[in-house]
Protein backbone atom coordinates (compact mmCIF):
# COMPACT_ATOMS: atom_id res chain seq x y z
CA UNK A 1 0.00 0.00 0.00
CA UNK A 2 1.25 3.47 -0.85
CA UNK A 3 1.65 5.56 2.29
CA UNK A 4 -0.60 8.57 2.54
CA UNK A 5 2.32 10.95 2.94
CA UNK A 6 5.82 11.45 1.53
CA UNK A 7 9.08 11.06 3.49
CA UNK A 8 9.60 14.84 3.18
CA UNK A 9 6.20 15.46 4.74
CA UNK A 10 6.93 13.06 7.61
CA UNK A 11 10.28 14.78 8.18
CA UNK A 12 8.68 18.22 8.17
CA UNK A 13 5.92 17.16 10.57
CA UNK A 14 8.36 15.43 12.96
CA UNK A 15 10.62 18.49 12.98
CA UNK A 16 7.72 20.89 13.52
CA UNK A 17 6.57 18.92 16.57
CA UNK A 18 9.89 19.60 18.34
CA UNK A 19 9.21 23.34 18.42
CA UNK A 20 7.07 24.81 21.15
CA UNK A 21 4.73 27.76 21.49
CA UNK A 22 6.70 30.88 22.42
CA UNK A 23 10.00 29.38 21.30
CA UNK A 24 12.42 31.86 19.68
CA UNK A 25 13.67 30.05 16.59
CA UNK A 26 16.46 31.17 14.24
CA UNK A 27 15.39 29.53 11.00
CA UNK A 28 17.39 28.28 8.03
CA UNK A 29 15.85 28.28 4.56
CA UNK A 30 14.28 25.17 3.00
CA UNK A 31 13.11 22.28 5.18
CA UNK A 32 13.70 24.09 8.52
CA UNK A 33 11.63 27.03 7.27
CA UNK A 34 8.80 24.73 6.17
CA UNK A 35 8.81 22.92 9.52
CA UNK A 36 8.93 26.10 11.59
CA UNK A 37 6.00 27.58 9.69
CA UNK A 38 4.03 24.35 10.00
CA UNK A 39 4.57 24.56 13.78
CA UNK A 40 3.32 28.15 13.71
CA UNK A 41 0.17 27.09 11.86
CA UNK A 42 -0.51 24.14 14.18
CA UNK A 43 0.50 23.83 17.84
CA UNK A 44 2.83 26.84 18.20
CA UNK A 45 1.00 30.00 17.03
CA UNK A 46 3.18 32.12 19.31
CA UNK A 47 6.52 30.89 17.99
CA UNK A 48 8.94 33.73 17.16
CA UNK A 49 10.68 33.15 13.83
CA UNK A 50 13.93 34.97 13.09
CA UNK A 51 15.58 34.73 9.67
CA UNK A 52 19.16 35.89 9.21
CA UNK A 53 18.05 38.55 6.71
CA UNK A 54 17.03 40.56 9.78
CA UNK A 55 13.34 39.73 10.00
CA UNK A 56 12.23 39.24 13.62
CA UNK A 57 8.89 37.69 14.50
CA UNK A 58 7.94 37.10 10.89
CA UNK A 59 4.68 35.34 9.97
CA UNK A 60 4.98 34.61 6.25
CA UNK A 61 1.75 33.61 4.48
CA UNK A 62 3.75 31.64 1.92
CA UNK A 63 7.15 29.98 2.35
CA UNK A 64 10.06 32.12 1.22
CA UNK A 65 12.24 30.78 -1.61
CA UNK A 66 15.17 32.88 -0.44
CA UNK A 67 16.17 33.89 3.07
CA UNK A 68 15.25 37.48 2.22
CA UNK A 69 11.96 37.35 0.30
CA UNK A 70 9.83 40.46 0.74
CA UNK A 71 7.14 38.31 2.34
CA UNK A 72 9.40 37.91 5.40
CA UNK A 73 9.79 41.67 5.78
CA UNK A 74 6.13 42.46 5.08
CA UNK A 75 4.95 40.20 7.91
CA UNK A 76 7.70 40.83 10.50
CA UNK A 77 7.41 42.51 13.89
CA UNK A 78 10.73 44.24 13.17
CA UNK A 79 13.23 44.32 10.31
CA UNK A 80 16.74 45.01 11.61
CA UNK A 81 20.15 45.28 9.90
CA UNK A 82 22.01 42.03 9.34
CA UNK A 83 25.00 42.89 11.60
CA UNK A 84 22.46 43.53 14.36
CA UNK A 85 20.67 40.20 13.89
CA UNK A 86 23.92 38.33 14.46
CA UNK A 87 25.33 40.60 17.18
CA UNK A 88 22.36 41.64 19.33
CA UNK A 89 19.85 38.89 18.72
CA UNK A 90 21.91 35.73 18.17
CA UNK A 91 25.16 36.47 20.00
CA UNK A 92 23.21 38.49 22.55
CA UNK A 93 21.58 35.27 23.69
CA UNK A 94 17.99 35.78 22.54
CA UNK A 95 17.64 32.57 20.51
CA UNK A 96 16.24 29.31 21.96
CA UNK A 97 16.63 27.10 18.89
CA UNK A 98 18.87 27.27 15.86
CA UNK A 99 17.10 25.28 13.15
CA UNK A 100 19.43 24.26 10.31
CA UNK A 101 20.09 21.95 7.39
CA UNK A 102 23.43 20.94 5.82
CA UNK A 103 24.88 18.84 3.00
CA UNK A 104 26.79 16.43 5.26
CA UNK A 105 26.85 15.42 8.92
CA UNK A 106 29.14 13.17 10.95
CA UNK A 107 28.51 11.05 14.05
CA UNK A 108 29.11 14.03 16.35
CA UNK A 109 26.68 16.26 14.38
CA UNK A 110 29.44 18.39 12.89
CA UNK A 111 28.30 19.78 9.53
CA UNK A 112 29.80 20.31 6.10
CA UNK A 113 28.20 22.75 3.68
CA UNK A 114 31.43 24.00 2.07
CA UNK A 115 33.25 21.50 -0.19
CA UNK A 116 33.42 17.87 -1.26
CA UNK A 117 37.08 16.99 -1.77
CA UNK A 118 40.07 19.19 -1.03
CA UNK A 119 39.27 22.80 -0.11
CA UNK A 120 41.83 24.35 -2.43
CA UNK A 121 40.80 22.20 -5.43
CA UNK A 122 37.31 20.96 -4.57
CA UNK A 123 35.54 18.22 -6.48
CA UNK A 124 32.26 19.95 -5.63
CA UNK A 125 32.11 23.50 -4.37
CA UNK A 126 29.02 23.79 -2.13
CA UNK A 127 27.48 27.17 -1.20
CA UNK A 128 29.31 27.54 2.11
CA UNK A 129 28.53 28.09 5.77
CA UNK A 130 26.50 31.32 5.70
CA UNK A 131 25.09 32.00 9.14
CA UNK A 132 25.36 28.45 10.45
CA UNK A 133 28.71 28.50 12.35
CA UNK A 134 27.52 31.21 14.73
CA UNK A 135 23.89 30.04 14.88
CA UNK A 136 25.08 26.59 15.97
CA UNK A 137 27.36 27.95 18.69
CA UNK A 138 25.25 30.83 20.04
CA UNK A 139 21.68 29.46 20.08
CA UNK A 140 20.68 27.65 23.31
CA UNK A 141 20.23 24.45 21.33
CA UNK A 142 20.20 23.31 17.72
CA UNK A 143 17.85 21.10 15.70
CA UNK A 144 19.10 19.74 12.37
CA UNK A 145 17.11 18.43 9.41
CA UNK A 146 18.75 16.34 6.68
CA UNK A 147 17.72 13.56 4.34
CA UNK A 148 19.45 10.40 5.47
CA UNK A 149 21.72 8.50 3.05
CA UNK A 150 25.36 7.40 3.14
CA UNK A 151 26.50 10.40 1.06
CA UNK A 152 25.05 12.84 3.59
CA UNK A 153 25.69 10.86 6.79
CA UNK A 154 29.44 10.32 6.46
CA UNK A 155 32.18 8.74 8.50
CA UNK A 156 34.50 11.70 7.93
CA UNK A 157 33.59 15.21 6.81
CA UNK A 158 35.73 16.69 4.05
CA UNK A 159 35.34 20.06 5.77
CA UNK A 160 33.85 21.16 9.09
CA UNK A 161 31.75 24.24 8.31
CA UNK A 162 29.79 24.20 11.55
CA UNK A 163 30.60 22.65 14.91
CA UNK A 164 28.37 20.07 16.53
CA UNK A 165 30.08 18.15 19.33
CA UNK A 166 33.48 18.22 17.57
CA UNK A 167 35.27 15.03 18.71
CA UNK A 168 32.61 14.28 21.35
CA UNK A 169 32.99 13.56 25.08
CA UNK A 170 32.98 17.25 26.02
CA UNK A 171 34.94 18.49 23.00
CA UNK A 172 32.33 21.10 22.25
CA UNK A 173 32.28 22.49 25.79
CA UNK A 174 36.08 22.68 25.80
CA UNK A 175 36.07 24.65 22.52
CA UNK A 176 34.27 27.58 24.09
CA UNK A 177 31.12 27.08 22.02
CA UNK A 178 28.07 28.27 23.90
CA UNK A 179 24.70 26.56 23.90
CA UNK A 180 23.96 22.87 24.25
CA UNK A 181 24.56 22.13 20.56
CA UNK A 182 22.56 19.78 18.33
CA UNK A 183 19.90 18.07 20.45
CA UNK A 184 18.00 16.41 17.61
CA UNK A 185 18.68 15.40 14.03
CA UNK A 186 15.42 14.84 12.17
CA UNK A 187 15.75 12.87 8.94
CA UNK A 188 13.36 11.41 6.40
CA UNK A 189 13.69 8.04 8.21
CA UNK A 190 13.73 8.86 11.92
CA UNK A 191 15.26 10.92 14.71
CA UNK A 192 18.79 10.84 16.15
CA UNK A 193 19.90 12.40 19.42
CA UNK A 194 23.32 12.67 21.07
CA UNK A 195 24.16 10.03 23.68
CA UNK A 196 24.62 11.71 27.07
CA UNK A 197 28.19 10.52 27.70
CA UNK A 198 29.89 10.25 24.30
CA UNK A 199 27.77 12.88 22.53
CA UNK A 200 27.68 10.51 19.54
CA UNK A 201 24.39 10.53 17.64
CA UNK A 202 22.16 7.52 18.23
CA UNK A 203 18.89 6.46 16.73
CA UNK A 204 16.05 7.18 19.16
CA UNK A 205 12.99 7.01 16.91
CA UNK A 206 11.89 5.84 13.48
CA UNK A 207 8.86 6.45 11.32
CA UNK A 208 6.11 3.95 10.57
CA UNK A 209 7.10 1.64 7.75
CA UNK A 210 10.84 2.32 8.18
CA UNK A 211 12.99 -0.40 9.77
CA UNK A 212 15.92 0.21 12.09
CA UNK A 213 18.10 -1.80 9.72
CA UNK A 214 17.14 0.50 6.85
CA UNK A 215 18.27 3.52 8.88
CA UNK A 216 21.56 1.84 9.82
CA UNK A 217 22.14 1.08 6.11
CA UNK A 218 21.47 4.73 5.23
CA UNK A 219 24.24 5.87 7.58
CA UNK A 220 27.91 6.10 6.55
CA UNK A 221 29.17 5.09 9.97
CA UNK A 222 28.22 2.26 12.36
CA UNK A 223 25.12 3.97 13.76
CA UNK A 224 24.40 3.30 17.40
CA UNK A 225 20.83 2.45 18.29
CA UNK A 226 19.37 3.52 21.64
CA UNK A 227 18.18 0.81 24.04
CA UNK A 228 14.63 1.79 23.38
CA UNK A 229 13.58 3.16 19.99
CA UNK A 230 10.25 4.95 19.65
CA UNK A 231 7.96 5.01 16.67
CA UNK A 232 7.03 8.56 15.64
CA UNK A 233 3.28 9.00 15.28
CA UNK A 234 2.33 9.48 11.62
CA UNK A 235 1.18 12.91 10.43
CA UNK A 236 -2.34 13.79 11.47
CA UNK A 237 -4.88 14.79 8.85
CA UNK A 238 -4.69 18.36 10.10
CA UNK A 239 -0.87 18.49 9.89
CA UNK A 240 -0.92 17.16 6.33
CA UNK A 241 -3.69 19.47 5.20
CA UNK A 242 -2.01 22.57 6.64
CA UNK A 243 1.39 21.62 5.23
CA UNK A 244 -0.01 20.90 1.76
CA UNK A 245 -2.00 24.14 1.78
CA UNK A 246 1.17 26.02 2.70
CA UNK A 247 3.11 24.42 -0.17
CA UNK A 248 0.23 25.04 -2.61
CA UNK A 249 0.04 28.74 -1.65
CA UNK A 250 3.80 28.95 -1.99
CA UNK A 251 3.84 27.40 -5.48
CA UNK A 252 1.12 29.78 -6.63
CA UNK A 253 2.94 32.81 -5.23
CA UNK A 254 6.33 31.87 -6.67
CA UNK A 255 4.84 31.21 -10.10
CA UNK A 256 3.19 34.63 -10.30
CA UNK A 257 4.86 36.75 -13.00
CA UNK A 258 6.83 39.74 -11.75
CA UNK A 259 6.34 43.09 -13.46
CA UNK A 260 8.86 45.86 -12.99
CA UNK A 261 7.29 49.32 -13.20
CA UNK A 262 9.23 51.32 -15.70
CA UNK B 1 27.00 63.85 -4.73
CA UNK B 2 26.51 63.98 -8.45
CA UNK B 3 23.41 62.65 -10.14
CA UNK B 4 24.52 61.14 -13.44
CA UNK B 5 23.78 58.29 -15.79
CA UNK B 6 24.76 54.81 -14.68
CA UNK B 7 27.06 54.57 -17.68
CA UNK B 8 28.97 57.67 -16.55
CA UNK B 9 29.04 56.61 -12.89
CA UNK B 10 30.65 53.27 -13.75
CA UNK B 11 33.01 54.82 -16.33
CA UNK B 12 34.27 57.41 -13.85
CA UNK B 13 34.41 55.44 -10.61
CA UNK B 14 35.08 51.76 -11.37
CA UNK B 15 38.67 50.87 -12.16
CA UNK B 16 40.37 47.61 -13.03
CA UNK B 17 41.82 45.80 -10.02
CA UNK B 18 39.61 47.48 -7.42
CA UNK B 19 38.02 45.85 -4.41
CA UNK B 20 34.28 46.36 -4.91
CA UNK B 21 31.34 45.47 -2.67
CA UNK B 22 27.97 45.34 -4.42
CA UNK B 23 25.80 44.64 -1.39
CA UNK B 24 22.15 43.92 -0.75
CA UNK B 25 21.09 40.77 1.11
CA UNK B 26 18.69 39.11 -1.35
CA UNK B 27 16.91 42.49 -1.54
CA UNK B 28 18.06 45.61 -3.49
CA UNK B 29 20.88 43.82 -5.30
CA UNK B 30 22.45 46.30 -7.76
CA UNK B 31 22.11 44.18 -10.92
CA UNK B 32 21.96 47.13 -13.33
CA UNK B 33 25.30 48.46 -12.07
CA UNK B 34 26.93 45.02 -12.34
CA UNK B 35 25.69 44.66 -15.92
CA UNK B 36 27.18 48.04 -16.81
CA UNK B 37 30.53 46.94 -15.26
CA UNK B 38 30.40 43.82 -17.45
CA UNK B 39 29.54 45.89 -20.55
CA UNK B 40 32.43 48.25 -19.87
CA UNK B 41 34.77 45.26 -19.55
CA UNK B 42 36.33 45.90 -16.13
CA UNK B 43 39.01 43.36 -15.20
CA UNK B 44 40.78 41.86 -12.18
CA UNK B 45 38.17 42.96 -9.67
CA UNK B 46 38.17 41.70 -6.10
CA UNK B 47 34.46 41.14 -5.53
CA UNK B 48 33.07 41.36 -2.01
CA UNK B 49 29.54 40.29 -1.07
CA UNK B 50 28.06 38.19 1.70
CA UNK B 51 25.96 36.26 -0.83
CA UNK B 52 27.44 36.30 -4.36
CA UNK B 53 23.95 35.52 -5.74
CA UNK B 54 23.26 35.62 -9.49
CA UNK B 55 24.86 39.08 -9.69
CA UNK B 56 28.40 37.79 -9.02
CA UNK B 57 27.72 34.54 -10.89
CA UNK B 58 27.33 36.81 -13.92
CA UNK B 59 30.34 39.04 -13.18
CA UNK B 60 32.56 35.99 -12.51
CA UNK B 61 31.30 34.13 -15.58
CA UNK B 62 32.02 37.23 -17.66
CA UNK B 63 35.67 37.04 -16.54
CA UNK B 64 35.83 40.33 -14.61
CA UNK B 65 36.99 38.95 -11.24
CA UNK B 66 40.33 37.82 -9.82
CA UNK B 67 39.13 37.21 -6.23
CA UNK B 68 35.97 36.89 -4.19
CA UNK B 69 35.31 37.46 -0.50
CA UNK B 70 31.99 35.95 0.56
CA UNK B 71 30.12 33.92 3.16
CA UNK B 72 27.38 31.98 1.30
CA UNK B 73 27.67 31.28 -2.40
CA UNK B 74 24.51 29.50 -3.51
CA UNK B 75 21.48 30.35 -5.62
CA UNK B 76 19.08 31.02 -2.72
CA UNK B 77 16.43 28.33 -2.44
CA UNK B 78 17.55 26.76 -5.73
CA UNK B 79 21.05 25.27 -5.45
CA UNK B 80 24.48 26.06 -6.85
CA UNK B 81 25.87 29.13 -8.53
CA UNK B 82 27.28 27.28 -11.54
CA UNK B 83 29.56 30.06 -12.80
CA UNK B 84 31.10 30.53 -9.33
CA UNK B 85 31.55 26.78 -9.07
CA UNK B 86 33.13 26.54 -12.51
CA UNK B 87 35.63 29.28 -11.61
CA UNK B 88 36.54 27.65 -8.29
CA UNK B 89 36.52 24.03 -9.48
CA UNK B 90 37.87 24.40 -13.03
CA UNK B 91 39.35 27.89 -13.23
CA UNK B 92 36.90 28.97 -15.97
CA UNK B 93 36.91 31.55 -17.44
CA UNK B 94 39.84 32.30 -15.14
CA UNK B 95 40.98 31.05 -11.73
CA UNK B 96 39.56 32.93 -8.78
CA UNK B 97 41.02 33.44 -5.33
CA UNK B 98 38.52 32.58 -2.59
CA UNK B 99 38.44 34.38 0.77
CA UNK B 100 35.66 32.77 2.75
CA UNK B 101 33.91 33.87 5.94
CA UNK B 102 30.71 33.21 7.84
CA UNK B 103 27.90 35.79 7.62
CA UNK B 104 28.61 37.00 11.15
CA UNK B 105 32.29 37.33 10.25
CA UNK B 106 31.53 39.40 7.14
CA UNK B 107 29.15 41.59 9.14
CA UNK B 108 31.82 42.20 11.77
CA UNK B 109 34.36 42.94 9.03
CA UNK B 110 32.17 45.60 7.37
CA UNK B 111 31.25 47.11 10.76
CA UNK B 112 34.96 47.43 11.64
CA UNK B 113 35.64 49.03 8.26
CA UNK B 114 32.84 51.54 8.74
CA UNK B 115 34.17 52.32 12.25
CA UNK B 116 37.81 52.65 11.10
CA UNK B 117 38.91 49.90 13.47
CA UNK B 118 41.65 47.48 12.36
CA UNK B 119 39.52 44.42 13.01
CA UNK B 120 36.07 43.25 13.98
CA UNK B 121 35.36 40.62 16.60
CA UNK B 122 32.73 38.04 17.27
CA UNK B 123 31.98 34.84 19.12
CA UNK B 124 32.46 32.96 15.92
CA UNK B 125 34.19 30.32 13.81
CA UNK B 126 34.37 28.06 16.89
CA UNK B 127 35.49 24.57 15.94
CA UNK B 128 35.25 25.20 12.18
CA UNK B 129 37.72 24.59 9.35
CA UNK B 130 36.97 28.10 8.03
CA UNK B 131 39.56 29.48 10.44
CA UNK B 132 42.03 26.89 9.09
CA UNK B 133 41.61 27.76 5.40
CA UNK B 134 41.19 31.52 5.85
CA UNK B 135 44.33 32.97 7.47
CA UNK B 136 42.45 36.27 7.97
CA UNK B 137 40.49 34.67 10.81
CA UNK B 138 42.46 35.08 14.02
CA UNK B 139 41.68 35.71 17.69
CA UNK B 140 42.40 38.10 20.54
CA UNK B 141 42.39 37.51 24.26
CA UNK B 142 39.90 39.78 26.00
CA UNK B 143 41.86 42.10 28.35
CA UNK B 144 38.99 42.05 30.85
CA UNK B 145 37.92 38.42 31.01
CA UNK B 146 40.75 36.48 29.38
CA UNK B 147 38.32 34.92 26.88
CA UNK B 148 39.46 34.16 23.37
CA UNK B 149 37.40 36.06 20.79
CA UNK B 150 37.57 35.55 17.01
CA UNK B 151 38.72 38.47 14.87
CA UNK B 152 38.41 39.40 11.21
CA UNK B 153 40.28 42.26 9.49
CA UNK B 154 38.28 45.37 8.65
CA UNK B 155 36.77 45.37 5.17
CA UNK B 156 37.51 48.67 3.39
CA UNK B 157 36.29 48.39 -0.21
CA UNK B 158 37.60 50.87 -2.75
CA UNK B 159 34.01 51.20 -3.84
CA UNK B 160 30.62 50.06 -2.60
CA UNK B 161 27.65 49.95 -4.96
CA UNK B 162 24.08 49.83 -3.63
CA UNK B 163 20.58 49.99 -5.04
CA UNK B 164 17.90 51.87 -3.06
CA UNK B 165 14.31 52.96 -3.45
CA UNK B 166 14.69 56.70 -3.68
CA UNK B 167 17.03 59.67 -3.82
CA UNK B 168 16.06 63.31 -3.56
CA UNK B 169 17.56 66.02 -5.73
CA UNK B 170 20.36 66.61 -3.22
CA UNK B 171 21.33 62.96 -3.52
CA UNK B 172 20.12 61.88 -0.08
CA UNK B 173 19.24 58.20 -0.40
CA UNK B 174 16.45 56.32 1.38
CA UNK B 175 16.49 52.53 1.85
CA UNK B 176 13.76 50.44 3.39
CA UNK B 177 13.00 46.75 3.84
CA UNK B 178 15.62 44.10 4.36
CA UNK B 179 18.88 45.99 4.81
CA UNK B 180 21.59 43.34 4.91
CA UNK B 181 24.94 44.99 5.62
CA UNK B 182 24.33 47.81 3.13
CA UNK B 183 24.81 50.71 5.51
CA UNK B 184 28.02 49.21 6.91
CA UNK B 185 29.36 48.47 3.41
CA UNK B 186 28.53 52.04 2.37
CA UNK B 187 30.26 53.60 5.36
CA UNK B 188 33.31 51.31 5.05
CA UNK B 189 34.01 52.21 1.42
CA UNK B 190 36.17 55.01 0.05
CA UNK B 191 33.59 55.73 -2.66
CA UNK B 192 29.88 54.96 -2.88
CA UNK B 193 27.68 54.64 -5.96
CA UNK B 194 23.94 54.27 -5.50
CA UNK B 195 21.32 53.46 -8.11
CA UNK B 196 17.71 54.24 -7.21
CA UNK B 197 14.23 53.38 -8.40
CA UNK B 198 13.26 57.03 -8.62
CA UNK B 199 14.36 60.56 -7.84
CA UNK B 200 11.82 62.54 -5.83
CA UNK B 201 11.49 66.08 -4.52
CA UNK B 202 11.08 64.96 -0.92
CA UNK B 203 11.95 61.57 0.60
CA UNK B 204 9.32 62.01 3.34
CA UNK B 205 11.64 59.81 5.39
CA UNK B 206 10.26 58.85 8.79
CA UNK B 207 12.49 59.79 11.70
CA UNK B 208 15.11 57.00 12.20
CA UNK B 209 14.69 55.79 8.64
CA UNK B 210 17.82 54.58 6.89
CA UNK B 211 18.99 57.62 4.97
CA UNK B 212 22.44 57.93 3.45
CA UNK B 213 23.10 61.67 3.24
CA UNK B 214 24.07 62.96 -0.18
CA UNK B 215 27.49 64.10 1.01
CA UNK B 216 28.64 60.49 1.58
CA UNK B 217 27.32 59.40 -1.84
CA UNK B 218 29.94 59.74 -4.58
CA UNK B 219 27.52 59.28 -7.46
CA UNK B 220 23.86 58.41 -7.86
CA UNK B 221 21.96 57.24 -10.91
CA UNK B 222 18.27 56.74 -11.47
CA UNK B 223 17.74 53.18 -12.75
CA UNK B 224 14.17 51.93 -12.36
CA UNK B 225 14.11 48.17 -11.95
CA UNK B 226 17.84 48.28 -11.16
CA UNK B 227 17.59 45.45 -8.63
CA UNK B 228 15.76 43.03 -10.95
CA UNK B 229 15.70 39.95 -10.74
CA UNK B 230 16.11 40.64 -7.02
CA UNK B 231 13.59 43.13 -5.71
CA UNK B 232 12.85 46.56 -4.34
CA UNK B 233 10.42 46.60 -1.44
CA UNK B 234 7.23 48.49 -2.39
CA UNK B 235 8.24 48.60 -6.10
CA UNK B 236 8.41 45.01 -7.37
CA UNK B 237 8.78 41.50 -5.97
CA UNK B 238 11.73 39.13 -6.24
CA UNK B 239 11.40 37.12 -9.45
CA UNK B 240 11.71 33.71 -7.83
CA UNK B 241 10.88 32.04 -11.15
CA UNK B 242 13.90 33.74 -12.73
CA UNK B 243 16.15 32.50 -9.92
CA UNK B 244 14.89 28.98 -10.65
CA UNK B 245 15.39 29.48 -14.41
CA UNK B 246 18.97 30.72 -13.85
CA UNK B 247 19.94 27.23 -12.73
CA UNK B 248 19.52 26.00 -16.32
CA UNK B 249 20.68 29.17 -18.06
CA UNK B 250 23.99 29.17 -16.16
CA UNK B 251 24.69 25.45 -15.91
CA UNK B 252 26.60 25.15 -19.16
CA UNK B 253 29.25 27.59 -20.40
CA UNK B 254 27.96 28.16 -23.93
CA UNK B 255 24.37 28.69 -22.93
CA UNK B 256 25.49 31.13 -20.24
CA UNK B 257 27.57 33.05 -22.81
CA UNK B 258 24.73 33.17 -25.30
CA UNK B 259 22.38 34.47 -22.62
CA UNK B 260 24.85 37.15 -21.52
CA UNK B 261 25.53 38.13 -25.14
CA UNK B 262 21.85 38.57 -25.82
CA UNK B 263 20.59 40.09 -22.57
CA UNK B 264 23.54 42.00 -21.06
CA UNK B 265 26.21 42.68 -23.69
CA UNK B 266 23.62 43.03 -26.47
CA UNK B 267 21.77 45.92 -24.81
CA UNK B 268 22.90 49.39 -23.80
CA UNK B 269 20.57 50.11 -20.89
CA UNK B 270 18.82 48.37 -18.05
CA UNK B 271 15.49 49.37 -19.55
CA UNK B 272 16.38 47.38 -22.66
CA UNK B 273 17.44 44.45 -20.44
CA UNK B 274 14.03 44.47 -18.73
CA UNK B 275 12.20 44.75 -22.04
CA UNK B 276 14.27 41.90 -23.44
CA UNK B 277 13.10 39.64 -20.64
CA UNK B 278 9.52 40.82 -21.02
CA UNK B 279 9.22 42.01 -17.42
CA UNK B 280 9.03 45.77 -17.92
CA UNK B 281 5.50 46.87 -17.15
CA UNK B 282 3.82 49.57 -19.14
CA UNK B 283 2.70 51.47 -16.05
CA UNK B 284 3.90 55.06 -16.39
CA UNK B 285 6.38 56.24 -13.76
CA UNK B 286 5.05 58.01 -10.69
CA UNK B 287 4.51 61.74 -10.98
CA UNK B 288 7.72 63.65 -10.47
CA UNK B 289 9.88 60.61 -11.10
CA UNK B 290 12.80 61.02 -13.47
CA UNK B 291 13.45 58.25 -15.91
CA UNK B 292 16.66 58.32 -17.90
CA UNK B 293 16.49 57.55 -21.62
Amino acid sequence: MTPAWTPDEMLTVAAARLLWDGCVCFVGIGLPSAAANLARHTHAPGIVLIYESGTVGTRPRVLPLSIGDGELADTATAVVPLPEIFAYWLQGGRVDVGFLGAAQIDRFANLNSTVIGDYSRPRTRLPGAGGAPEIATNARQVFLVLKQNPRAFVDRLDFCSTAGFLEGRGGRARSGARGAGPQAVITDLGVLRPAPDTEELQLVAHYEGVSIDQIVQATGWALRVADSVDVVAPPTDAELRILRDLHARTRAAHGRPVRVPY
Amino acid sequence: MALMTLEDAIARHVKDGQTIAMEGFTHLIPFAAAHEIIRQGRKDLHLVRMTPDIIYDQVIGAGCARAITFSWGGNPGVGSLHRLRDAVEKGWPRPIEVIEHSHAGMAASYTAGASDLPFGMLRGYVGTDLSRVNPQVKSVTCPYTGESIATVPAMRPDLTILHAQQADRSGNVLLRGILGAQKEAAMAARELIVTVEEVVDDLHAPMNAVVLPGWIVTAAACVPGGAYPSYAQDYYARDNAFYVAWDEISRERNRFRRWMDEHVLGVRTHAAFLRGLGVASTRPPAEGAEVPR
